[in-house]
């Protein structure tokens, strides 16, 4: 499983653990998150992720 | 630091419902569920992504589908009290109060997170008052009403807002005429060849540019607007966007006899020249830096929050590099402070640029990347330095 880093706020969304307050299951793949979810503390969108290297 | 007696069983008040405010507020509350928390706001309160402002029309959303959140649903996840459509006029210091419409609110901690306006051009001629600027959600809201129907926008300005609303607007046809002062877009972040890259990457979707030039008269022409430019020459459009830079909100400040230079001056606490007065976000002035973007205001809340709870804290940044959102052309940029020494090395593929700004040993203290080379953006973030150490 990987991380995506909101480039604008830094948020962090780790794939294993999902975003269970944001309705968002563990183990969900960030391809697999709708197109129209926003960024929880930032609001922008998915486009605006990247994926974190290790 | 303690407050007096009688005020400390007084709220803690934050000034303004903007991503500083709301991001501070939920970060305090992480760390303190009891104490009593006001929000007092003069727009409608609702938590809405003031970034998107410039790619609203790409992502497809237009101003109700940007709010996030409603007053009343902050209220209940910050268990905060929101008093919004209520300006504040006064700040009264030594009372521990603020005037807001015509209440007065007493405090224990005030937060001052009043944002920054954007600077209004005045201009000669009969349609100075014709011309847009975003900076929040309604505004937002006038402008797309707007433009439906219309097929020129001429944007004055030539920054980062500018060069993002432009990049938005041709995403969706329109006809786009960037006016502003310049050699290259982004001049005062991006060394030239990234700047000119940008450049070409917006006139390949159809940018018309006019560089070096500012903008001397606003004219109604018939249906349209005729802008004057410095060199003779004129722009006619359908709408004109202003995009030429944000003024940190300080005039509550100064009014209080706060100390003020561009932003409300903070010390590395954040306290104002008021120990009991803070201030975060747009607004702010901390440690002689005046970041209006989102990253500084992330880093702020969580410090602020640790004071407020309790444990004054010092802030630091991390290096926090700026996305410009240009899809045509993404972007990443880490500034090197304002009085670092050294020299930019560039190489670049066509309109992938990466430029580095190192000193005399070599050391990373900047950098600029473009299209592709933005890949490198979390290897070079490891070596830059601290912005505020
Ligand atoms: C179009 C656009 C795109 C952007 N894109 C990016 C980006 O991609 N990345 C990035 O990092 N940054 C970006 N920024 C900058 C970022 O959005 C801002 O730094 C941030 O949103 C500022 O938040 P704030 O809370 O300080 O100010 P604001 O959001 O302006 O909030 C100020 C609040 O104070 C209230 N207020 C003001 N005066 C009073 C008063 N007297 N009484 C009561 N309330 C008052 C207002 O009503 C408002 O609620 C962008 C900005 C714009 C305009
Ligand atoms: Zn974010």
């Amino acid at each position: 499983m990987r991380k995506w880093q909101c480039l604008v706020c830094g948020l962090i969304y780790d794939e294993t653990l999902g975003m269970p307050d944001d309705g968002i299951a563990p183990g969900t793949r960030f391809e697999d998150i709708p197109d129209d979810w926003a960024c929880p503390d930032c609001g922008v969108s998915k486009d605006d992720f990247e994926l974190l290297e290790e | 630091m303690a407050p007096k007696d009688e005020s400390a069983s007084q709220p803690i008040i934050i000034v303004g419902s903007g991503l500083a405010g709301y991001t501070l507020a939920r970060e305090f509350r992480k760390l303190n569920q009891d104490s009593h928390l006001s929000i007092v706001t003069a727009d409608d309160g609702v938590f809405y992504s003031k970034p998107m402002l410039s790619n609203a029309l790409t992502a497809k959303k237009n101003a109700a589908q940007l709010a996030m959140k409603t007053p009343q649903q902050m209220e209940q996840e910050l268990a905060a009290t929101i008093i919004s459509e209520t300006s504040v006029s006064a700040i009264y210091p030594l009372k521990h109060r603020i005037k807001a419409n015509q209440d007065y609110l007493h405090y224990s901690y005030l937060v001052l997170a009043l944002g920054a306006e954007p600077v209004r051009l005045k201009l000669p001629g009969n349609a100075s008052n014709a011309i847009y600027s975003v900076n929040d959600r309604i505004d937002y809201k006038r402008f797309q009403d707007a433009i439906v129907g219309q097929k020129h926008i001429a944007i004055i300005g030539d920054g980062l807002i500018a060069c993002e609303f432009a990049n938005d607007l041709l995403n969706q046809n329109y006809q786009v005429s960037i006016i502003g002062p310049g050699p290259k877009p982004l001049n005062r972040l991006l060394p030239t060849p990234a700047g000119d890259a940008l450049k070409q990457a917006l006139e390949s979707i159809g940018a018309k540019w006019y560089l070096e030039k500012s903008v001397v008269s606003a004219n109604h022409q018939a249906d349209q607007i005729s802008l004057g430019l410095s060199d003779g020459s004129e722009v006619v459009s359908d709408i004109v966007l202003s995009a030429v830079g944000l003024r940190p909100r300080t005039k509550l400040a100064e009014e209080a006899e706060l100390e003020i230079n561009r932003g409300i001056v903070c010390n590395p606490y954040m306290e104002t020249s008021d120990r009991d007065i803070y201030a975060l976000g747009d607004c702010a002035e901390i440690a002689g830096l005046n970041l209006p973007f989102v990253l500084p205001i992330m880093n702020g809340a969580r410090t602020l929050a640790k004071t407020l709870a309790g444990e004054r804290t010092r802030l630091t940044y991390p290096a926090m590099p700026i996305a410009v959102k240009t899809p045509a052309l993404p972007i990443i940029v880490s500034p090197p402070a304002a009085d670092a020494k050294g020299e930019w090395t560039i190489e670049h593929d066509g309109q992938n640029v990466k430029c580095l700004f190192e000193n005399e040993t070599g050391e990373l203290l900047g950098f600029a990347l473009t299209g592709s080379c933005c890949g490198e953006k979390q290897a070079l973030s490891k070596l830059v330095p601290m912005v505020l150490a």
